[in-house]
């Protein structure tokens, strides 16, 4: 396995993300976006591994297109489409950023604020998940919202749509999401349904393990796999039964984040949590928790 | 832990009258909290100042550029603990060797970063300091590669000379600058920096170079021409070290001894006494090190504990002089280094302050034996916990190491926060995590609160699934007990349902104040047409009816006469159920089914 090059950006990365390729194009992904977290000035950050030449192993480092102050801890951090992004931070709004290559600025195009809330405190977003224009988040109220872009209003609510905090959510067909909470539960809700009750609740028997993140399979849609605090990666079949019919151990903390079905383990062993990583072909950008981001596009199939 | 030998700095704070009242203070992350207060016993009675304070050390310990440093010794610093255990103790020696170079690369890397900004930026203030950032730094690399040299590398004898000179040379790299200063001016000799130059290539052991410059002047002093004949000839004497040479350490001792006697000589009879140049040249020659003629500056003394091998010294000094917080974390670092690959140093109590962030902070008292947990924990309790992440990662340390106060503490800190915000399922599943017996009472009591009043259950898919969880305490786990009657109920297996509530009182799980409730429930099975809870079920629950009103003989005064009423006729309604039951059990159980 290659070595991979660490860059260091003096802040503690919350979430990376690749910015989407057409289909069309052939070529690698060269941008993607960082989002900050556990700092006094939280940003979100553009950042650029453009290659110079014909090389086959990337050797520089990232550049920093622009970056944009962040309210709050980023939470989550996604690709609308090509030039927007949405955030959820911890103070419980969720912002779309407009980055404009032209100039590479970025600015705040649309903001919800208070999208999730306690009664007394601030409830942070834990998670964002789009399909433009339709946007969901979920949060430590345990509200799942709907939003859909240059709509000022929250389309849908689902409130106490848990009584726990939902870590993650994710689109399985594009009228239903599921969802993972920290009593070990997978949620499958269906938009089209009136009423505040999951179309189905599934769970692993014995220990309740909270789940942290959840994402689908890309080629079968009834695939989903979780990841739970434990470290083990279950993979379900949302069309039969509620048990998972594979657990895997993967890491030793609830701090692996999903983008495929085989865990390898790619970072020398001393770096510090890795809190986000994406995939996308076959490269690869993950953040940590020692202020450090690691980008490689040969990642072993 | 060490004493500190200078005076620390005093801070006043205002509107505090330190002459006449006390001070009380709390640490907090990187800051103290300090109000006024007055002892018990002492002073009078008015009030002082209700203020509290927050004091904090004004730098920019937040640099981006330093931490950047911060983060990537801490990377290599906790490599070097792993491959510590893994690697054999023939290869520890270079691999310290190459982890030291590391370190010695990434402050050399933050030095340049820092450089170019101060050059850059407008604001002299701000220039002002990464100047000074950067000469502690170059300080700072000076000091850790002499001690790199002898302490981690330690080569034999003969090896660390030249090693030495090689420190030497690349740490006074301005002699190369100033020589081709001097010998592009006008007149080299009489130039004001020529015998520095001279001197400093002496120091540095390039005797060649150091020669062919004093031919310079010897070339404009003729009559002083025997003398530089001498020093010249005893210059070109030196011996020099070959490591693959054929020379022993023993003979090139001898050789040093030998050579050093003759300058020894020359000086005592005066052969330089009329060119005290000269005469320093040829001291120089045979010290090597010593500069007499300004006042020992703090590194000096630092370096010269290195050269005396007294390891505790140098960090001790070094402490003392670098009291700028920005460096504090390498220093860590470095004593980190110097731990390790000499283990006759003892572990010494490190005051550590979170310059950076706590987990980086944790990976170094993990490996300081003797305070570092109490440390650790003291820190863990002051970190704030805005959002379940947070809480979850700094859970995790605490798991890791056992820190099993620390746990409940902050599980019980992140239940209190989902109570207050009517987040009951949240508020317990932490206590679980927890396994905090009493709060998980309180909070299903709060559960069952809310049904009496609104008549249904509230979050469901946490009670509906604990699952071995219920057993924490026994009022969670009446509380699953219960749903699971209401399911049972709901699913129309009235049997069982009716078996399970009588249950719940029999075995003593259910409260007392809940037993209303329950033969409340008992009613609609009372009273359908088939006979549900049997003769003997039907005598326990008239038991349980008799036992729970024998407790209630006291009327209650809060009680209004309505609700008395009410009280009333539910007693009285249950007690017909009870009859009429208990006679149509009696009935069928004494039926002969006759075909």
């Amino acid at each position: 396995m290659e070595y991979i090059n660490a860059k260091f950006v003096s802040q503690k990365i919350s979430k990376t993300r690749w910015r989407p390729i057409s289909s069309t194009s052939l070529q690698q992904p060269e941008v993607f976006a960082t989002g900050s977290w556990d700092n006094e000035d939280n940003k979100v950050s553009i950042w650029s591994v453009a290659e110079q030449g014909m090389q086959d192993d990337y050797e520089g480092d990232p550049q920093l297109l622009c970056e944009y102050k962040h309210d709050g801890d980023v939470m989550d951090l996604q690709f609308l489409d090509q030039e927007r992004i949405v955030t959820a931070s911890s103070t419980g709004s969720v912002t779309i950023f407009r980055h404009y290559q032209n100039s590479q600025t970025l600015s705040v195009n649309q903001r919800w604020e208070r999208a999730h809330y306690h009664s007394c405190d601030n409830a942070p977003c834990t998670g964002v998940v789009c399909n433009s224009p339709e946007i969901v988040t979920v949060g430590e109220d345990g509200r799942i919202n709907l939003l859909r872009v240059d709509h000022k209003g929250i389309v849908r609510t689902i409130d106490n749509a848990d009584s726990s905090t939902i870590h993650a959510v994710t689109f399985l067909r594009t009228t239903e999401i599921l969802t993972v909470n920290s009593i070990g539960h997978l949620k499958m809700w269906d938009f089209r349904q009136q009423g505040n009750e999951p179309s189905q609740i599934l769970s692993l028997t014995g220990d309740r393990v909270p789940l942290h993140c959840v994402d689908r399979h890309p080629n079968q849609q009834h695939i989903v796999a979780t990841g739970g605090q434990d470290g083990m990666l279950c993979i379900w079949d949302v069309r039969q039964g509620n048990m998972p019919y594979s657990l895997m151990e993967a890491h030793s903390a609830e701090n692996s984040s999903k983008g495929r079905l085989e865990t390898t383990n790619m970072l020398p062993s001393q770096t510090m949590s890795v809190n986000s990583l994406d995939v996308l072909g076959q490269c690869l950008v993950c953040g940590t928790d020692g202020e450090a981001i690691y980008v490689t596009k040969q990642v072993p199939m | 832990m060490e004493e500190v030998d200078v005076e620390p700095a005093i801070t006043v704070i205002p509107g505090v009258d330190s002459g006449q009242r006390h001070m009380g203070f709390v640490w907090g992350p990187g800051d103290i909290l300090l109000y006024e207060t007055q002892r018990k016993g002492t002073g009078s009675g008015e009030a002082g100042c209700p203020l509290i304070h927050v004091v904090r050390k004004d730098e920019d310990i937040y640099s981006p550029i330093l931490r950047k440093l911060f983060n990537e010794s801490h990377h290599i610093f906790v490599g070097l603990q792993q491959s510590k255990e893994e690697t054999s103790s023939k290869t520890k020696r270079p691999q310290f060797v190459s982890v030291s170079k590391n370190y010695r690369s990434v402050i050399r890397a933050c030095m340049e970063e820092l450089q170019q900004v101060a050059v850059s930026t407008r604001d002299t203030a701000l220039s002002t300091q990464y100047c000074s950032q950067v000469s502690i730094l170059l300080a700072v690399e000076l000091i850790w590669n002499l001690c790199e040299v002898l302490f981690i590398e330690a080569a034999p004898a003969g090896s660390l000379l030249l090693h030495l000179l090689d420190w030497v040379r690349l740490h006074k790299a301005d002699v190369d600058e100033k020589a081709q200063e001097v010998l592009h001016s006008d007149s080299p000799t009489r130039h004001h920096k020529y015998w520095d130059v001279v001197i400093c290539y002496v120091l540095q052991g390039r005797m060649d170079e150091a020669r062919q410059m004093l031919a310079k002047q010897a070339s404009q002093q003729p009559a002083a021409r025997s003398m530089f004949k001498t020093l010249d000839s005893l210059m070109k004497k030196m011996p020099v070290f070959n490591p693959v040479g054929s020379q022993t350490l023993t003979e090139f001792d001898l050789k040093w001894r030998h050579w050093h006697e003759e300058c020894e000589l020359h000086l005592q009879d005066g052969s330089f006494s009329s060119n005290s140049n000269l005469e320093t040249i040829c001291k120089s020659s045979m010290d090597l090190f010593l500069d007499n003629r300004s006042a020992p500056e703090p590194l000096d003394s630092i370096l010269l504990a290195a050269f005396e091998f007294d390891i505790h010294q140098v960090i001790k000094d070094c402490r003392l002089l670098y009291t700028h917080p920005s460096v504090k974390p390498t220093e860590l670092h470095y004593y980190a280094q110097l731990w390790l690959q000499s283990e006759r140093v003892p572990p010494l109590g490190i005051c550590v302050r979170t310059v950076c962030t706590p987990q980086l902070a944790v990976d170094y008292f993990d490996h300081c034996p003797e305070f570092g947990r109490m440390y650790l924990e003291l820190q863990i309790e002051r970190v704030p916990l805005d959002t379940e992440r947070k809480a979850l990662k700094v859970l995790r340390i605490c798991e890791q190491r056992q820190l099993a106060e620390q746990v409940r503490s902050i599980c019980k800190i992140m239940a209190k926060k989902a109570v207050r915000n009517n987040r009951l399922g949240s508020a317990l599943s932490w206590s679980i995590r927890a396994k905090d017996a009493a709060f998980a009472t309180l909070i299903s009591d709060r559960f069952l609160q809310d049904y009496c009043a609104r008549g249904t259950f509230s979050d469901l898919d946490l009670i509906d699934n604990l699952g071995p969880a219920m057993l924490l305490s026994d009022r969670l786990t009446f509380l699953g007990k219960y749903r699971e009657f209401h399911k049972l109920y709901g699913e129309k297996r009235f049997a069982e349902a009716a078996k399970l509530l009588l249950s719940l009182m029999t075995a003593r799980i259910a409260p007392r104040s809940f037993w209303m409730t329950l033969l409340t429930d008992a009613l609609p099975l009372l009273e359908q047409k088939q006979v549900i809870f049997s003769a003997d079920q039907t005598y326990e629950l008239m038991h349980c009816l008799e036992e729970l009103m024998s407790g209630k003989t006291e009327p209650s005064e809060k009680r209004n006469v309505q609700e008395e009423d009410i009280e009333t006729t539910k007693v009285e309604l249950l007690r017909l159920a009870l009859a009429r039951n208990l006679a149509a059990a009696v009935v069928k159980e004494g039926t002969v089914d006759s075909l």
